[in-house]
């Protein structure tokens, strides 16, 4: 017992602070938010769009690029030239709706909305969810577990994660939802109870990513599920995942 | 006798002409594959091909030497409708011939218990279960291994499971609190990755390495990585293999550190659970120092790494170790003092050596019945060769067992990055390495690179055709062999200790899936 106790001691208190303090520090390669600049993209330059490996940037008819597609791998900053894509170390990049996951003009980025009133009141102080991963490759749950430790500490905020649909208000998907996880991943949510949310967490599960043109997949959640909440990302640091939660739940407002 | 001219002896990551390869008559090729094992060699790849003949395949043996550190292949051509089984002498190739018959339609006749793997539709227009293509396949349902009696029961679990993890459905005959038998059905996470990648390599393929099995994301990238540059003939630079190595420890650390958390947790021992827990998310976080993503996620590439480490940088990341090695080694000491905990994981799940062999098991499960299979020190690349690692082996093949073999490579790990972290400050950093690009891949080739990630042994083998492009792309993950090692590990324990006897072994779903 002696041991327990000092160690205990020697390991301190180490829970981040977030969303008090400041701001997290990023690594060096991290790519966050990305940022396009219609500017310096050159018109009859197509190399980012053959580069990405799942289709996730158009120029028709200006340059986009989807969240929902991208898997962060910083392919397209490397290979344009002009430097009108760029990488930043934003993490906060969740959205409530799809096609705000659309980065394009410079105009501002649409981060999540407060869940509405009835629903906040309801799961604004106590949200508990159901984590379903349906072809996840165990980073996203990997991330998505961590803030259940001690390093980030979720039920802090009100937040957990449950062991049965029954007991859950909303359900948290990860991966690109294979065929043979969407019997399982159906009844799962119509065992949650009403009112309830979804969440999306990673590529995979915003629109399939790579695995999208896969017949073994049904190409992520959108259009078997209403969703609350997109959080991109391959997988999305923890701190996407907490910021998106936070928002939705009305705990972080400023942009 | 024959094994001179039934095999081509092969290196790791050395590629071969595909002529090169002995073809043998379908029953001289399963004498030979028979022989070999029963000599203790073993399986690490085993699968079929489509031909260029039609109704005809080309089933492939790739089997482990460990002895003289080598692979030996062979290939036969067998009727695409059937093939002979060798399963019931051969354990190891149950699961293997149930995947080829799910894959091509090809029945391994007499095989005891063929049912599909992945519970997918078949790549050719023959099904080994004669179901119509239009008909949907439903997982997990089918024959179960059935023990009857007044006082057995069945408990079915999953495939959504109680925490966050991957899904599978365990079925469990049990008497009482015992359990008779467990039989897995996986196959809920199968993306259909192996059949994409035939036609490749292209843009995506490097992608699909990175999450094959996304905790292992190393692992298997370094493996594909050595495929393609051992098809081009292309060396990597000294440097990048020593940064290729520690990212395969560090990958390790992370992992074995959070096995051994959840291992507490599903005891109730928390502060060990709750120490590793947040330990593991540090190691992970050095990761993210190399490459800016925890698993590092593109780092990996053909020709090399896409970061190097500047001396800063290094410096920071021997401090944190230095911090990180006395927490990892305080919160897992714990668990070695307390008597309750050894009471939990000591004789729990025991494997047996002979019954290792005999499954052919890999990565810490099979060390920790005493076998010395770990691929870092048997066939070592890269960095290992200049750098070796000792293999690290327990003998009673239990909870306990595995989860000491982990704490003792944890520590082997750690002495290794700083090490390797020491040589790279004695040279300035690359410029970063360029994608070398697939164009000039071998044709007409055959190529099979292993290492041993922090679950086992990986093994990646690439066919190219005329045009240099995949043939065939197999990948094994270390859970494939190991699977049917958990089944085998819960026969007449208590259905409580299910939890703890799982996790630890920790296998993938979607390694296994693909
Ligand atoms: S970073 Fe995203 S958009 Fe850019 S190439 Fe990679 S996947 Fe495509
Ligand atoms: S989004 Fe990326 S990390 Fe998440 S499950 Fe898919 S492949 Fe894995």
């Amino acid at each position: 017992m002696l041991k327990e106790i000092t160690t205990r001691m020697k390991q301190g208190y180490k829970t981040i602070k977030f969303p008090a303090g400041e701001r997290p520090k990023m690594t060096e390669h991290y790519c966050g938010r990305p940022i396009v600049n219609q500017v310096l993209c050159k018109k009859d330059c197509n190399a980012c769009v053959e580069i990405c490996p799942t289709g996730a940037i158009s120029k028709e008819p200006q340059l986009k690029l989807d969240l929902g597609k991208c898997v962060f791998c910083g392919e397209c900053e490397n290979v344009c030239e002009s430097k009108a894509i760029h990488f930043s170390d934003e993490f906060s990049m969740s959205t409530s709706r799809r096609e705000d996951l659309i980065v394009s003009t410079d105009e501002e980025f649409k981060t999540v909305a407060e869940m509405r009133t009835e629903l906040k009141k309801m799961f604004g102080r106590s949200l508990k969810l159901r984590v379903v991963s349906a072809g996840g490759c165990n980073a996203c749950e990997a991330d998505v577990n961590v803030l259940g430790t001690i390093g980030w500490d979720l039920g802090r905020f009100g937040i957990e994660y449950v062991a049965s649909p029954r007991h859950a208000d909303g359900l948290l998907i990860i991966g690109p939802v294979t065929k043979n996880m969407v019997l399982a991943l159906k009844k799962t949510y119509d065992a949650i109870p009403e009112d309830k949310i979804v969440i999306a967490v990673g590529t995979c599960a915003l629109s399939g990513g790579l695995f999208a043109l896969n017949p073994e997949t049904e190409a992520g959640v959108e259009g078997i599920f209403p969703v609350d909440l997109w959080v991109p990302g391959c997988p999305p640091n923890p701190i996407t995942i907490l910021d998106g939660l936070l928002r939705l739940t009305g705990k972080i407002k400023d942009l | 006798m024959h094994s001179h001219q039934s095999f081509i002896n092969i290196k790791n990551g050395k590629p071969i002409d595909l002529n090169k390869i002995p073809l043998l008559e379908e029953k001289a090729f399963m004498e030979a594959i028979k022989q070999s094992i029963g000599e203790g060699k073993r399986v690490s790849s085993y699968f079929a091909c489509s031909s260029k003949e039609q109704g005809f395949l080309k089933l492939y043996a790739v089997l482990l030497d460990d002895e003289n550190q080598q692979f030996m292949v062979t290939q036969t051509k067998i009727n695409s409708d059937k093939f002979t089984s060798l399963a019931t002498v051969c354990p190891q190739l149950q699961l293997f011939e149930r995947e080829i018959a799910e894959q091509y339609g090809c029945i391994p006749v007499g095989h005891p218990w063929l049912k599909p793997v992945r519970y997918h539709h078949s790549w050719t227009d023959q099904d080994a279960w004669n179901r119509k293509e239009e008909e949907a396949i439903l997982p997990g349902v089918g024959d179960y291994f059935k023990i009857e009696g007044d006082q057995v029961h069945e408990v079915a679990v999953g495939p959504v499971h109680a925490g966050v993890i991957e899904p599978g459905h365990f079925r469990f005959q049990c008497q009482g609190e015992e359990v008779l038998h467990l039989e897995i059905a996986l196959g809920y996470q199968h993306r259909g990755i192996e059949k994409a990648l035939i036609g490749r390599p292209d843009k995506k393929t490097r992608h699909y390495m990175d999450v094959l099995a996304g905790d292992t994301t190393i692992g298997h990238c370094l493996t594909y990585c050595q495929n393609i540059e051992g098809l081009m003939s292309t060396e990597i630079s000294e440097r990048s293999k020593v940064l290729r190595g520690i990212a395969l420890e560090l990958e390790r650390m992370a992992n074995h550190v959070g096995d051994l958390g959840s291992l507490a947790n599903d005891i109730g021992y928390l502060p060990t659970a709750s120490f590793c827990g947040r330990i593991r998310g540090e190691w992970l976080n050095l990761t993210a120092l190399i490459t800016g993503n925890r698993f590092g996620r593109n780092f990996l590439i053909p020709g090399g790494t896409s970061y190097d480490l500047t001396k800063d940088q290094i410096v920071v990341m021997l401090n944190k170790i230095k911090l990180l090695e006395k927490e990892t080694e305080d919160a897992i000491s714990l668990l070695w003092d307390n008597q309750s905990v050894l009471a939990r994981f000591e004789e729990a799940g025991i494997l047996s050596r002979k019954q290792g062999e005999e499954l052919g098991l890999v990565g810490v499960a099979a060390r920790a019945t005493g076998l010395g299979r770990d691929i870092r020190t048997t066939m070592p690349s890269g960095v290992y060769k200049k750098m070796p690692i000792s293999i690290r082996t327990a003998e009673s093949g239990d909870v306990y067992a595995r989860a000491y073999v982990r704490g003792l490579e944890i520590k082997t790990s750690v002495e290794f990055i700083k090490k390797a972290l020491g040589e790279l400050l004695k040279n300035a950093p690359n410029k970063a390495s360029q994608i070398v690009s697939s164009d000039s891949i071998k044709a007409n080739s055959f190529i099979v690179t292993v290492n041993e990630g922090w679950r086992g042994e990986i093994c990646h083998v690439a066919i190219t055709d005329n045009e240099g492009k995949f043939e065939r792309y197999k990948i094994v993950d270390p859970s494939f062999h190991n699977w049917m090692g958990v089944a085998v590990a819960l026969r007449n324990e208590e259905i409580s200790d299910f939890p703890i006897c799982n996790k630890s072994f920790n296998l993938s779903y979607c390694g296994h899936d693909l």
